[in-house]
């Protein structure tokens, strides 16, 4: 075996040994890689409880109801198998709204989440206000491509 | 055109990002060319020293 | 054969130094071009998105110096990799003349994110996978950069440098599959993504003219970068004394 042989072999073994370190390190360390549970989550007992958590989900149509005179909201977030109820006080990001994804942090008690921090999600799709226009005209409130709602979080 | 520079509401998000981006091209390119003309400089030194003691150096 | 001639014609130093140098306007200009009409596209031309409205524009800056602070990183690990490997000194040239420019690039990432998380997440920034992969990226550029400058002599600078910036090659793909792989914060690629970018053609032609505007923009910077790692690990070849325009010649080899 030449030196270069031997160089280029040990730079093989090096780079195929740190691969499956970092698998194995991101598998170890996969909860605190999970930036939030989505509520199925929540509800089948995968999320931890009594400590604060990250829950994300699309707020529900219609479920938002704020309190009058006072920043309290409180709002469905849901992945179209199980939902969360969330309640928040202060100010919401600019793309919170609903159909939209958003990520609260806080802790669940008595089943309603009690949120502390509200951030938007964005999803991947952009598009002019004009062809969201048409897209909403469509019946059933889908896309036309038949993909999910926008804002949906899918994973 | 007030309504291209402000943005929509976002002027100070928008503006600060492009005045970035600027910023760092030109870091870019400077930098560079600056590297370039310390390397430059630093080897005329050198062979102007190896000229003077005579031609081994090389 | 022509081809492995021309290879190694390029691995010698002055040949590397005299390409490079007349490589420098066939990548600057086209990447002057493609840029302003890019930004111009992305500024101007292109609609107001339908959820973020004018805040989206941060992508046409956001985006090109993600894709080119991952392609650097790229470049600079390969580059390392065969110069450890084949002992190529001018491979190792190439990594160094990459960082710095990959580097910056990566810090107008964070910024211009952070800068469009504010209004449109709610926070200038949080610890979800991608950001926190991408910041691990500027850290290693800034490690590899310490790491050089902390020897005197390039070639053990060089040795050195290069294990880092291979070890440091898992974070690439990380970084781009951090949000397909777990829940994240930050969104999913639009332009790389499985049926096609979700973007309409007004907003993603700009787009993909910044993308190769900021990766001609490499090209030059690399070439004008490389020349002046070449001279530093050059000092005292006689060819440099062509440059110095010595026995009477003129600048020819610039």
């Amino acid at each position: 075996m030449t030196p270069r042989r031997k160089r280029l072999w040990t730079l093989i073994a090096v780079l195929a040994g740190l691969g499956l370190t970092a698998l194995f390190v991101s598998k170890a360390f996969e909860k605190n890689l999970n930036y939030f549970y989505p509520p199925s989550e929540v509800a089948s007992g995968k999320a931890p409880s009594g400590t604060p958590i990250r829950v994300g989900g699309m707020v529900s149509k219609g479920s938002v109801v704020r309190a009058q005179g006072s920043l309290e909201v409180q709002f469905v977030i849901t992945d179209f198998a199980k939902d969360v109820t969330v309640k928040y006080t202060g100010l919401l990001p600019d793309l919170f709204r609903e159909g939209q994804g958003i990520i609260a942090h806080g802790e669940l008690k008595d089943g309603i989440f009690m949120a502390d921090e509200v951030l938007a999600k964005h999803d991947e799709k952009y598009m002019p206000p004009e062809i969201a226009k048409t897209l909403k005209r469509q019946p059933d409130g889908t896309p036309a491509d038949g993909s999910a709602p926008a804002g949906a979080v899918t994973r | 055109m007030s309504a291209f520079f402000a943005m929509g509401g976002y002027a100070g998000y928008v503006w600060s990002s492009y005045g970035l981006a600027a910023a760092i091209l030109i870091w870019n390119i400077w930098s560079a060319l600056a590297a370039h003309q310390v390397a430059r400089a630093a080897a005329q030194r050198a062979l102007a020293r190896s000229a003077s003691t005579g031609p081994s150096a090389s | 054969m022509g081809t492995w001639t021309w290879f190694h014609k390029l691995s010698s130093p002055p040949h590397c130094y005299r390409i490079a140098g007349q490589l420098i306007p066939w990548f600057a200009i086209p990447a002057a071009l493609l840029i302003v009409a890019g930004i111009y596209g992305g500024l101007v031309r292109a609609p107001a998105d339908y959820q973020q409205g004018d805040a989206f524009r941060i992508i046409y800056v956001h985006a090109p110096a993600a894709w080119l602070s991952l392609m650097c990183y790229t470049v600079m690990a390969v580059a390392a990799a065969v110069g450890l490997v084949w002992r190529i000194k001018l491979a190792h040239a190439l990594a160094a003349a990459t960082a710095p420019i990959g580097a910056s690039f990566a810090l107008l990432c964070l910024a211009t994110g952070s800068i469009w998380g504010k209004p449109m997440w709610g926070t200038w920034w949080t610890w979800d996978a991608r950001l926190t992969s991408q910041l691990i990226l500027l850290f290693l550029y800034l490690g590899y950069q310490a790491l050089r400058s902390a020897y005197d002599d390039i070639g053990k600078a060089d040795r050195a440098s290069a294990v880092l910036a291979i070890v440091g090659v898992v974070n690439v793909p990380i970084i781009h599959f951090s949000v397909n792989w777990w829940n994240s914060l930050h969104q999913g690629s639009t332009v790389l993504r499985r049926g096609g970018p979700a973007m309409p053609a007004s907003m993603l032609v700009p787009l993909i003219l910044c993308f190769f505007g900021f990766t001609f923009l490499y090209a030059a910077l690399a070439c004008v970068r490389v020349r002046a790692e070449v001279l530093r690990r050059e000092r005292n070849a006689h060819w440099l004394q062509d440059l110095a325009g010595r026995r009477g010649r003129t600048e020819s080899a610039t």
